[in-house]
């Protein structure tokens, strides 16, 4: 596999919210509007490069009994991070993300790269799995946030595109994350086996 | 190069060592952020006061009292004008009693208790509903769900349908009744604070206990 289908590879065939299905927490928790999705995509890509890029430096010294635990304490380090600089530079942005962003800690997608990816590859691979699956994510988060704020309150990035008083407020709730991303996910399988 | 061994010693180094440089690591992110953390959410609660009250000079020095009604305090921010007059008392309040528990309420009040403003600080109301409170009470273009200019002494602020002058958000009555027991509770502390100017003119942070 060469660089290039090492990075493309997580925005539609190996899509780690429509197509591993992965990370569905955060994916259903915050996509009530495309920023939110968006902000929590890319808070995930710097976990995801930063702690791809660490393991895979680190790989051969952990003992494989403890890498599991190892590879979480680099993971919620980074966070951890992120959430700080978050909340001291994007007050705003922190104030509708801030419940989620501890979340990538347990946020499968992360610990999964790392271990099915980062542990096994070289640094440059690492990084660039990394970088692809989390815009690939960001990528998923931000068209289910936007479907989502479409149908549910007639905006998309607060631009309104028709009154809210006309949003099925099913859509911004919990269920409406279920049905839009199940539709989604047929319709990217749809798009992968063409 | 071939993978460490998983023997005792290895792992236990190895786990050391990972959590040791990841809390140095948090410890200098932490120092370094930590002034403008504090300083964002100072411009966040500073841009609060002064969306609530009308225009102001300088703000006195703050006071935190407890409330006849709940467990923790509320925080006074007296504003005054050029001529060190009162202007108005914004006021941090806040209620449990929301549809998803606490909400945080930046409240304005003038000299004689009228509502100047509001600002809704904290909440976890369900978007779409309970979420439109920020903006719900304060349509100027809807005298029933407006409560600004209001009296908490005069009119009644209680939801239409427990026998009150407002009109609750659509589908919401239980945020309703939150926002408004928590203005309600910053009026009502409020009064007992001006009647008790031994407290309200302590100048210390920490007038009341919370």
């Amino acid at each position: 596999m060469n660089q290039l289908q090492n990075f493309t590879k997580g925005f539609i065939k190996e899509n780690p919210v429509f197509v591993l299905l992965l990370g569905m927490c955060p994916t259903l928790g915050v996509t009530s509007s495309a920023i939110n999705g968006l902000g929590m995509g890319l808070a995930t890509t710097f976990v995801l490069v930063m702690a791809n890029l660490v393991v895979s430096l680190i790989k051969n010294v952990i003992p494989s009994k403890v890498r599991i635990p190892s590879f979480i304490v680099i993971i919620a380090a980074f966070v951890t991070v992120v959430e700080l600089t978050m909340q001291a530079y994007l007050p705003s942005l922190f104030e509708s993300l801030g419940l989620f962003i501890p979340l990538i800690v347990v946020n499968c997608v992360v610990l999964g790269r790392a271990e099915a990816f980062a542990s096994k590859n070289t640094i440059v691979s690492s990084i660039i799995d990394g970088l692809g699956m989390g815009l690939g994510f960001s990528f998923a988060l931000t068209l289910l946030g936007a479907a989502r704020e479409f149908l549910g309150s007639g905006k998309i990035f607060d631009t309104i595109i028709f009154p809210e008083d006309y949003g099925m407020l099913l859509f911004v709730l919990a269920p409406g994350a279920f049905i839009v991303l199940g539709y989604l996910i047929a319709l990217i399988n749809r798009l992968n086996k063409a | 190069m071939a993978q460490k061994e998983s023997t005792f010693l290895n792992m236990t180094l190895t786990l050391f060592v990972v959590t040791f440089v990841a809390a140095t690591v948090l410890g200098f992110v932490h120092d370094l952020t930590k002034a403008d953390i504090a300083l964002a959410k100072q411009k966040a609660q500073q841009k609060a006061i002064e969306s609530v009250l009308p225009a102001f000079d300088t703000l006195g020095e703050s006071y935190k009292m407890l409330p006849e009604d709940g467990a923790d305090s509320l925080e006074f921010f007296p504003a005054y004008d050029a001529s060190q007059q009162l202007v108005g008392v914004a006021v941090k309040t806040y209620t449990k009693s929301g549809f998803s528990g606490l909400i945080s309420i930046m409240a304005g009040f003038s000299p004689d208790g009228i509502i100047t403003g509001y600002e809704v600080l904290e909440h976890k109301e369900t978007p779409g509903l309970g979420s439109k409170m920020n903006a719900w009470f304060k349509d100027q273009s809807k005298p029933g769900q407006n409560i600004i200019g209001k009296n908490p002494g005069t009119s009644k602020f209680e939801v239409k349908k427990d026998g009150g002058d407002v009109d609750a958000i659509t589908a919401s009555t239980i945020t309703s009744r939150a926002f408004l027991e928590a203005v309600v509770r910053a009026y009502q502390t409020y009064q007992s604070a001006q009647e008790q100017p031994a407290i309200s003119n302590n100048p210390t942070n920490e007038g009341g206990q919370s």
